[in-house]
């Protein structure tokens, strides 16, 4: 029986490796400077790259975490230091059900109340679906790293005569950090990589552009419309970005790994 | 003494709903620290003020919809945007099929990888694996449909349609000329996506509980594995029923992948060769190109069935996983 749960672990593992392994097989050949600094050309046409689309995901990424972090944190924050009435269970299941709804339902939330308002695709409705999908995300791990903040430390600084948001936030939420960044570093890795959402929003551009108020392209929309196309140059491109893509998952999950291990594993 | 920042207590008078009533006021004694709670407390409230705002939007917008065809849109097969007939039964049939085909493959293997990292695996493996299993939850959607597209399907149509075409060729469900995007790919690449979540939820309930249970059996003569079957999986049975449909919520919503392999074709068929349709691959894909208010409309209630769907299946979920675990983060860092 161990051996038969041992081979079902090894599928999964096997599955993960496959699908990395081709993810580099594929797109590491086509990987070269013009890729990161020039824009899309015309199909046919040999070069071109994703400049647009990598410059696109930093700015929505970027500003999703300038409209959603704070309203994560704060949400998280309450939870854990008055959320155990009535009002904090109620927040705590609307943030997990929010969790699993769909990313597309979301795409189409955002565009009711602002492509349509707006009469135009933006990258700032693309930014604003992307907020709404990582703050139940966010709020629920930092809950769980505020609420792993001895109490001890609180009644001291209570003792001393801090005010109960000072200590909250001078004390607990500073010695939570490392672990509420590793949330927010697991969440940026999640949207960094949605497509969906961004499908109606930011709908996407050809050219490389950085003001919000035009529609953006990212990695994930460029891998979504090179793959369905037919041209075989834009599929070397599309596994490419993919490449690209993973890696920015790939190093931000490792370096929030690493964060809570070095926390762990340290002396406090 | 230097002034202390709080206001001096009131000297004490010793009974006890004098005493409860001094530390409810000691609470808000301070005006700053009651304004903290109001910006947390307004921060924490917009979430469950998100969920209403899509739900209203959501129903606002296919109201003209609703309103046309009613409940006869569940049912009804035609999809005719020139006629303006519409109706969502081949996307509801898909998403729930392909979700139940991806729910049949990955539970054996996600339970499996569970028990696997939390009773049989050597300490020094548990880790790398478990990471392993996170990183699978932390792929894009868009890249699975990519591999899909120019990996998976090749494979199942060189390596296994053709002998499951042998075996089972003779029942509806795997007739039919394979073209490759097909309910079949749909549901094995859900079934992919969705193992790392039931596998994460599934170690968190297997992981709390208690350590009594698997001892006991252990001690009345239990195999390692009996002990698991019989002891700590009936404990954690709720919990593990949870994971399950929470998984099940996450496909259900699954669109990108989804809409690259599946075909993308609004019918019903028995077979699972054949392509299909699910709710959220077809909002992807004619969103934008809906030409009338009516069929723009349809599309929201298609979105409203969905998201009224995953709603509920994920309530149920996550009250399932919490009378286990408790109410804590279950899974957070895959989800």
């Amino acid at each position: 029986m161990t051996g038969l749960v041992a081979a079902l672990a090894g599928i999964a593992v096997l599955a993960l490796l496959l699908i990395l392994g081709n993810l580099v097989v594929k797109g590491a050949s086509s990987i070269d400077w013009d890729f990161f600094v020039k824009t899309p050309v015309s199909p046919g046409q040999p070069g071109g790259g994703v400049a647009n689309a990598i410059v696109g995901t930093i700015i929505m990424v970027g500003m999703a975490c300038v409209i959603g972090l704070p309203v994560a944190i704060g949400a998280g924050l309450y939870l854990a230091e008055y959320g155990s009435g009535r009002l904090g269970w109620v927040v705590r299941f609307v943030a997990d059900v929010m969790n699993g709804t769909p990313s597309i339902i979301i795409g189409i939330f955002a565009w009711t109340w602002l492509v349509r308002p707006m009469g135009h695709f933006s990258a700032i409705a693309g930014s604003v679906a992307l907020a709404i999908l990582m703050a139940p995300m966010i709020a629920r791990t930092t809950e769980e790293m505020v609420r792993l903040v001895p109490h001890s430390l609180r009644e001291a600084a209570l003792a001393l005569g801090y005010p109960r948001w000072r200590t909250s936030l001078r004390v607990v939420a500073r010695t939570a950090l490392p672990g509420i960044v590793t949330g927010a570093l697991v969440g940026i890795a999640r949207i960094a990589g949605e497509t969906a959402p961004l499908l109606f929003t930011a709908l996407g551009n050809l050219n490389l552009t950085t003001r919000l108020s035009q529609p953006m392209q990212s990695l994930s929309l460029q891998i979504y419309a090179y793959g369905e196309s037919p041209f075989d140059e834009w599929h070397r491109l599309a596994w490419a970005s993919a490449l690209v893509l993973m890696t920015l998952v790939l190093v931000l999950s490792l370096v929030a790994r690493w964060a809570t291990r070095a926390r762990h594993g340290g002396a406090r | 003494m230097t002034a202390l920042p709080i206001e001096p207590i009131p000297p004490a008078t010793d009974t006890g709903a004098d005493r409860d009533e001094r530390w409810r006021a000691f609470r808000s004694v301070n005006s700053s620290d009651r304004w903290y709670r109001r910006v947390l407390t307004a921060l924490a409230l917009t979430l469950p003020a998100l969920l209403l705002l899509v739900g209203l939007g959501l129903t606002v917008s296919a109201w003209p919809a609703l309103e046309r065809f009613g409940l006869h849109f569940v049912w009804s097969s035609v999809w005719d945007p020139v006629a303006e007939v519409y109706g969502a039964a081949p996307m509801i049939y898909g998403t729930l099929v392909s979700s139940a085909l991806a729910l049949v493959i990955a539970v054996p293997l996600a339970l499996g990888v569970a028990i696997f990292l939390t009773e049989f695996a050597p300490r020094w493996i548990r880790q790398p694996v478990a990471f392993v299993i996170e990183l699978l939850a932390a792929i894009p959607s868009v890249v699975y449909g990519l591999w899909g597209i120019f990996v998976l399907i090749p494979f199942l149509r060189t390596a296994v349609v053709p002998p499951l075409r042998a075996a089972l060729g003779w029942t509806p469900f795997f007739s039919g000329v394979f073209y490759g995007a097909s309910m079949l790919a749909g549901g094995v690449i859900l079934a992919i996506m969705i193992v790392p979540y039931i596998a994460a939820v599934s170690r968190e309930v297997l992981l709390a509980v208690p350590a009594h249970q698997r001892e006991a059996a252990l001690g009345l003569g239990a195999t390692r594995w009996e002990a698991v079957w019989g002891a700590v999986m009936p404990y954690g049975r709720s919990g593990i029923i949870g994971a399950v449909i929470l998984g099940l919520g996450r496909a259900l919503g699954e669109t990108m992948a989804v809409t690259m392999v599946i075909g993308n074709r609004h019918d019903i068929a028995t077979s699972f060769l054949q392509p299909a349709y699910t709710m959220a691959a077809a909002v992807a894909n004619e969103f934008t190109e809906a030409t009338t208010a009516m069929y723009l409309s349809a599309l929201f209630d298609v979105g409203l069935i969905l998201f009224v769907i995953t709603v509920i299946v994920n309530a149920l979920a996550r009250l399932l996983v919490w009378r286990v675990a408790g109410n804590a983060v279950v899974g957070s860092r895959a989800l």
